[in-house]
């Protein structure tokens, strides 16, 4: 079994739905974002997503494109970040998924970058804007290293195409809630349960469900027809603030019952 | 014959393709499919061919400017793009989306511009078509680019100041592309150039290549033979684009991209993406881009706002890995002293993004000699570079 599989067994044992929390890697600053994924962990962030920054993240709105500028001012090395992910996989067995924009990881190379990956103890690549039909030879060299391949789908995207990028799916399903770009919103989307429900017909696949959480109120109500919830840029900014705690167990508190 | 058309996911050899958000996909996909629809529809063509000529004012004349031919040393051609509504080459391309939007029943348009003129030719088309118009547009280009930002306001656009990064197009770009995820379901995204995700490099191509077409056949009737040389500015690539696509298959006509230089390659502020970038990922597609080692874009430089850009279509990355087109860096410095020479000699400003192509005929024209003949692509009028070249001072 896989991390993933592993902690979605486990939350389902507990009869609650699971955390996935996004940080900036290097934000502000090495030191300083591995104590965040430290606090992150041990207030109850059950998978992490690490991103990667990247000087140009088009789907990201205003609070991690700060967080990555912050992070690339003290240059950047995707070496140091997995330095990080190796210091943490001492510590602690969390799922750890690696999730950035293609052209950094594309200059590393997929190959070498599955592998020293893999040895770091990532478990799972998303790639913002890598869709189905640019993944092949990245998705290859994932499979061969055992990385799963976390897809996103949409709220435009048709049933028919859903289907194709299951098929090469692993870890989890990444169901983005709104059109539009990372970031707290006041208001959640009506139709995600039907959604999520459609997804689900369609893959074996735990579901996570993200984009606009920012508390445990909007926590609680996304995550009733998923397995699992995604909160980034409320985090991203928590973390910023050093108040990343508190919004962690709040959050994890909502998923609970 | 070298085959440059893009396979069935927008593969130009190994550039090009579809890298973005997976919440963009659907609406390239149906993109894609409404275009070769159109491409098809008689009916679309018609109206598009019969707005280029009574509305942009096509064809536009290929003019033998005879006192620069002198001073250069060859026989130079000038294709006027700058005589077209609203100064520049970009209203053939806004023209042509906006018939398409117009068929997908969107009635919003949004677009990324630089130098402004792409802004304006978009903001033209929604204003002769009744939609509504937003444009992205960086800090510094609204400053270096009034005039046309004045213009857009009046077509009744609204213009959004970008301030992330540089403040220059490769941000306003990045900007559009976010509003863009957010309102997919009803705007309508105008590129502006090669550039982007498929289908628009290939369709942008598509409804530029008029400014070949027409060049080829004119140069064939007031000469009775091609051109030794054809040359076209490269930012994003979308007159050059317009320009080679006719020449292609004439392999003795050397074709010349003119990237711009900035301070000077080896200065590193420059947008030669060609000849200084590395294959990377950018902006939804792969091909030559300007960054560092560990694939972080850099900033691009020049002082032209249409060029400033660190990224380059994926069809002129294959035209130079083909070693069908050559590229070549201008200097700021060198550009602006073809604006001024043109100015003189002809009585014709050029915008600066077309200064570029114009220094470069001066430097190949001696080695072509007086019987060589020469195409330059002048790709838009200078107006709305004024204060640039009043206040420019070289470093």
């Amino acid at each position: 079994m896989n991390r993933f599989e592993q902690l979605f067994e486990k939350v389902r044992k507990e009869s609650r739905k699971a955390l996935v929390g996004y940080l900036t890697a290097g934000d502000p600053d090495d030191a300083a974002s591995l104590e965040v994924l430290r606090t992150a962990v041990r207030s109850g962030v059950d998978i992490l997503e690490i991103g990667v920054p990247f000087s140009d993240p088009t789907a990201d709105g205003p609070v991690i494109q700060a967080a990555a500028c912050r992070a690339l001012a003290n240059g950047f090395d995707l070496r140091r970040i997995l330095a990080m992910v190796s210091a943490l996989r001492r510590e602690t067995e969390v799922p750890v998924v690696l999730f950035g924009y293609a052209n950094p990881f594309y200059r590393f190379g997929y190959d070498a970058l599955c592998s020293e990956a893999r040895a770091a103890g990532v478990d799972g690549l998303l790639v913002v804007d890598m869709p189905l039909e640019e993944s092949d030879e990245f998705r290859a060299a994932a499979g061969r290293e055992g990385l799963c391949w976390i897809p996103l789908i949409a709220p435009t995207t048709p049933p028919e195409r859903a289907r194709a990028i299951l098929e090469v799916a692993g870890g989890f399903v990444y169901y983005i809630m709104v059109t539009g770009v990372t970031g707290e919103r006041h208001e959640m989307a009506a139709d995600v349960a039907e959604q999520v429900r459609a997804i689900r017909r369609l893959t074996p696949l735990p579901i996570a469900v993200g984009f606009g959480v920012s508390n445990g109120a909007q926590a609680r109500q996304a995550g009733k027809s998923a397995d699992a919830v995604v909160v980034g840029s409320a985090l991203v900014r928590a973390a910023h603030d050093g108040k990343l705690e508190p919004l962690v167990r709040e959050l994890r508190s909502a998923l609970t019952n | 014959m070298m085959q440059f058309n893009p396979d069935n996911r927008g593969h130009f050899g190994v550039f090009g393709g579809r890298y973005v958000a997976e919440t963009l996909m659907p609406a390239l996909l149906e993109l894609e499919q409404v275009y070769r629809d159109a491409a098809r529809d008689p009916a679309f063509r018609a109206e598009y061919e019969r707005l280029l000529r009574d509305y942009v004012g096509r064809p536009s004349p290929l003019y033998h400017a005879e006192r620069l031919s002198a001073v250069y040393g060859a026989k130079v051609y000038l294709k006027r793009e700058d005589l077209n509504h609203t100064g520049a080459h970009k209203v053939n391309n806004t023209l042509g989306q906006a018939l398409l939007a117009r068929r997908m029943g969107k009635r919003r348009l949004m677009a990324e511009t630089g130098a402004g003129q792409h802004g304006v030719a978009t903001a033209t088309m929604a204003a002769r078509f009744g939609m509504e118009c937003v444009v992205y547009m960086g800090e510094e280009d609204i400053r270096r680019q009034a005039p046309n930002v004045q213009r857009m306001r009046l077509l009744g656009a609204e213009v959004v100041c970008v301030t992330s990064g540089t403040r220059t197009l490769k941000d306003a770009m990045s900007e559009a592309m976010r509003a863009w995820v957010s309102e997919v379901r009803n705007t309508f995204y105008v590129i502006g150039t090669v550039a982007g995700p498929h289908p628009y490099p290939e369709m942008v191509r598509d409804f530029q290549r008029v400014i070949g077409d027409e060049t080829r056949r004119q140069i064939l009737d007031m000469e009775g033979r091609l051109p030794d040389m054809v040359l076209a500015c490269v930012g994003g690539g979308s007159n050059a684009a317009g320009m080679f696509t006719a020449f292609l298959d004439d392999t003795n006509v050397r074709l010349v991209g003119v990237e711009a230089g900035g301070l000077g390659l080896e200065t590193g502020k420059h947008a030669a993406s060609i000849a200084a970038g590395q294959v990377g990922i950018l902006h939804g597609s792969r091909t030559y881009v300007l960054q560092e080692p560990n694939g972080q874009i850099l900033n691009a430089h020049s002082v032209s706002a249409g060029l400033d850009y660190p990224g380059v279509g994926p069809q002129l990355a294959l035209w130079a890995d083909a070693h069908r087109v050559e590229y070549a860096p201008i200097t700021d410095r060198e550009a602006m002293a073809a604006f001024h020479e043109l100015s003189r000699l002809e009585g014709i400003l050029p915008a600066l993004e077309s200064a570029h192509a114009v220094a470069e005929a001066r430097k190949r024209a001696s080695a072509l000699g007086p019987e060589g003949m020469m195409v330059v692509n002048l790709s838009g009028r200078g107006d709305k570079d004024l204060d640039t070249v009043l206040n420019y001072e070289p470093i």
